[in-house]
């Protein structure tokens, strides 16, 4: 089953849509409370990335009976040194963000936390793609 | 009666509107026949319908005066929200004498469970932090408590594992009595008065524990004609009863409305959210792991909290700023008389025994393979649908709708729109067929003329 979103820029007031669509998806479908709270925030983190730095994007979600995986595809400029954007406190989101409350360099380290696999395919100037597996 | 649930509708009064649908948080509520119909298995018991309906075809179901006939010893338990029910000069012995005088034997108040439960959830406050299960959320509003384990069942373990307030206080209560009067546990009742009928559904339908030691629950909308007239003409040795009687502080007072309970929990770091709906966006918010700065939430089905329920009188501001002279009151007795407060630090509040499992009534099939078949179908339906969430289907909005097709409770010419492109196309293919009739009349006719004129 595939749902799919589209993640706005700079779109701080509708953040979350498509994190928040794909747990009620999830909930519809009898999942463990764990893995979609699994699910939830790694997608929120990714969301908040391509809104954050990338001026938005979309993403693909595919369920399958036992685990999910979430892309979210963005044509933003692109992590220059993964290795770097995967530290714990490591940020370079805008002064905008920050006060928001957002871009406190725990999005990837999370995302990798509360996910069985990720992956992150980048390219400068271009885009990322990174897609996201949770097992049930 | 329904011993799930505690909102009856009376069938006479519903006009079948689409108000109660519309604003039923858990989507329980459709339209049958032209009259509301819940579904249990989806009731948190919050409220909302009974006071959305214009009709008043919603009605909590509580228990009556009469049930206090069959105990020999009576005790009446008062809500915090009580107090704030009547004004000046009214003062919080004078309500509790008054309470007494409709018909029991004795009186306590729930804010000394109250008392209780925040000195116990400083202390637990510590052991969640080591445990990380931060933010702690109250488990005092049982609609809350039912709305976690059907819409938010990771957050189970972030509930304060305590009985309510009222829970510890009736425990209290009925220990107190006993050695009082040397009666049988049978012959002593204990009952709320209440501002909820979620409270009731607690009592029959125990969150936390195997039973309650509460024998009923009485709205305070009932009890309160009949406290007013006692207070009216209240003696000074009806008042003096009660000189002996150790009280709550300000604490328990306090948590009458929304805040209260939160500014007692020993961390700045607190959040206070009241009206269900409220409460589910900041439930989201948990969820989502956005709230990573806050440690205890304390949250309330109802605006205002518990001043707000559904079955109180006094309007909720008023009643918020009255509950501010009961909470002065309060500290004037502890600094005057601090030999007349409850020694609640010495009481344990008791911890759930029951697991709080997670509720499945969201789940569309518990086989994962037939739920994301009706899932697809379900998403496929609502595509077809106008999208206006009219409810004139019955159904809150479109995708409820789409919801009952695949559970097999409705089908798609429910939707009057649906329904009226059904006529439609039924009414061009009359149309079709007629035509195609008189062609084929029109032919004979034809055939026949020209079979007379040949005949000629």
């Amino acid at each position: 089953m595939k749902l799919d979103f589209v993640i706005r820029g700079s779109d701080f007031i509708n953040a979350g849509e498509a994190s928040s669509g794909t747990k009620k998806a999830l909930t519809r479908l009898g999942i463990s409370p764990k893995a979609i709270k699994r699910a939830a925030i790694a997608m929120y983190e990714a969301e908040l990335n391509a809104v954050i730095h990338a001026g938005g994007g979309n993403a693909e979600v595919e369920i399958f009976s036992d685990h999910v995986q979430i892309r979210v595809i963005d044509n933003g400029p692109g992590i220059p040194d993964v290795e770097l954007a995967m530290q714990e406190g490591w940020s370079t989101a805008p002064d905008i963000a920050r006060e928001m409350g957002f871009g406190a360099g725990m999005g990837l380290p999370n995302i990798k936390k509360n996910s069985n696999d990720m992956s992150i395919e980048t390219e400068i100037g271009h885009g990322t793609t990174l897609t996201i597996m949770i097992r049930f | 009666m329904s011993k799930l649930h505690s909102v009856r509708l009376n069938k006479d009064l519903c006009v079948g509107c689409t108000n109660c649908i519309k604003r039923c948080p858990t989507q329980a509520i459709r339209v049958r026949d032209g009259k509301a119909q819940i579904a249990e298995y989806r009731c948190i018991d919050c409220g909302e319908c009974i006071r959305a309906c214009p009709h008043h075809a919603k009605s909590a179901v509580m228990d009556p005066f009469e049930a206090l006939d069959n105990y020999k010893w009576k005790i009446a338990l008062a809500a915090p929200s009580l107090y704030a029910q009547f004004g000046a000069p009214a003062t919080r012995t004078m309500v509790l004498a008054a309470l007494k005088n409709i018909g029991f034997d004795d009186v306590y108040e729930v804010a000394i469970g109250a008392d209780i439960i925040t000195a116990r959830t400083n202390e637990f406050l510590d052991e969640a932090r080591r445990d990380k299960r931060l933010p702690l959320i109250s488990s005092a509003c049982p609609a809350v408590v039912r709305l976690v384990q059907m819409k938010y069942p990771g957050l189970i373990d972030n509930l304060v594992p305590f009985d309510a307030p009222v829970d510890i206080t009736a425990q209290i209560a009925r220990r107190q009595s006993l050695e009082k009067t040397g009666l049988i546990p049978e012959d002593i009742g204990i009952f709320f008065i209440s501002p909820c009928p979620a409270k009731r559904t607690a009592v029959t339908n125990p969150i936390g524990q195997d039973s309650s030691q509460i024998d009923g629950v009485i709205a305070i909308s009932d009890a309160y004609p009949m406290i007013l007239a006692k207070l009216e003409k209240l003696t000074p040795e009806q008042i003096h009863s009660l000189d002996n009687k150790l009280m709550a502080t300000f604490g328990g007072v306090r948590w009458g409305y929304t805040g209260g309970e939160a500014i007692a929990v020993n961390t700045e770091k607190y959040l206070a959210v009241d009206g269900i709906h409220n409460v589910i966006s900041i439930l989201e918010e948990v969820e989502n792991e956005r709230l990573r700065d806050i440690e205890f939430i304390e949250a309330n089905s109802c605006t205002g909290g518990c001043i707000g329920g559904p079955l109180t009188v006094a309007n909720r501001y008023s009643a918020k700023s009255r509950q501010r002279g009961y909470i002065e009151e309060a500290k004037k007795l502890a600094k005057d008389h601090p030999d007349h407060i409850y020694p609640y630090q010495y009481e344990q509040a008791s911890v759930w025994t029951k697991t709080i499992d997670p509720n499945p009534a969201m789940q569309l099939d518990s086989d994962i393979f037939k739920a994301l078949e009706k899932y697809e179908q379900m998403e496929q339906i609502v595509r077809n649908l106008p999208g206006l969430d009219c409810g004139a289907c019955g159904a809150p909005d479109c995708l409820a709708l789409a919801e009952d097709i695949v559970r097999g409770e409705a089908t798609e010419t429910d939707c009057i729109f649906k329904l009226k492109e059904k006529i439609r196309d039924v009414a061009s293919q009359l149309g079709d067929l007629e035509s195609a009739m008189n062609k084929l009349a029109h032919d004979n006719h034809v055939v026949r003329t020209s079979d007379t004129e040949s005949g000629e």
